[in-house]
């Protein structure tokens, strides 16, 4: 039961809070310049827009959530299920931030979802 | 050496340290928390959360693979700074596979024949996603 509740936190808020700091980033614009004294003004301004500071509460809570499912799940199980993320990512990326997901791409998270659920059935 | 081969020196050692480093960080943190023991049966009053939580932040198996992450991390970021992502994508995939050798070798976890076929699938897929364009909205 709690394995449910800790692997939907991992996955839907991780993903949620990569998705907004996604966000954040691109109305900050592309980084062009890797020099640190640039790249610390590029911290600064992305600390000013609201996306961000939602982004990294929201994978806060994904990172204790994953801690936590450590403490009594293996980690060669824990960290395969993960993966789910990227079939909350793409449905997140299509619906949320209005990208294109190709069928190439459908086809790979197919693919994950297979994987996981293989994961889970193996449990032995 | 070549400005040309020492790009890709540098490429592919970046991409060798997100392979160990992301998967020996999950690992440790994994090795902390099991220490610590199964946190659900721990926690009945916002006392004992406290008590665990800062139990958790005074491990320093923990604290080794938040640095062991953040190592994976910055590699990750600096490595995409020069290297197309679909280039760099596959080693996530990877990543993905060694963790569940590593656990075995180091952790002693048994992991069945279902669910190594399971972990190459995400393989895989990660690696079929993670070829495709990566940027598919306009610049606005």
């Amino acid at each position: 039961m709690f394995e449910v509740l800790f692997f939907s936190l991992i996955v839907i808020a991780g993903t949620a809070g990569e998705l907004c700091v996604s966000r954040a980033m691109k109305a900050i614009g592309e980084v062009h310049d890797f020099r640190p004294a640039s790249l610390v003004k590029v911290i600064l301004r992305a600390l000013r827009v609201k996306w961000m500071w939602i982004g990294v509460g929201l994978m806060t809570i994904g990172f204790f959530s994953l801690l936590a499912i450590l403490s009594f799940e293996n980690v060669s199980f824990v960290v395969p299920v993960t993966a789910l993320g990227y079939v909350a990512g793409a449905l997140g990326g299509r619906f949320f931030l209005g990208e294109r997901v190709n069928s190439r791409r459908w086809a790979g998270i197919l693919l994950v979802c297979v994987g996981v659920t293989l994961v889970v059935v193996g449990r032995g | 050496m070549t400005s040309h081969k020492r790009l890709h020196l540098k490429t592919y050692l970046l991409i060798l340290i997100m392979i160990i480093a992301g998967p020996l960080g999950n690992l440790m943190l994994g090795k902390g928390m099991k220490s610590i023991g199964k946190i659900t049966t721990k926690i009945s009053s916002p006392g004992e959360f406290v008590h665990v939580f800062s139990t958790v932040l005074s491990s320093g198996t923990i604290w080794l693979g938040i640095a062991s992450l953040l190592a994976f991390f910055v590699a990750y970021m600096l490595v995409l700074s020069w290297a197309d992502y679909s280039y760099v994508q596959p080693a996530s995939a990877i990543a993905y596979g060694v963790v569940a050798l590593l656990a075995t070798l180091l952790l002693g976890e048994v992991v069945s024949p279902i669910r190594w076929i399971g972990i190459a699938i995400i393989c895989l897929g990660v690696l079929v996603v993670g070829h495709t364009n990566p940027r598919t909205t306009e610049n606005s």
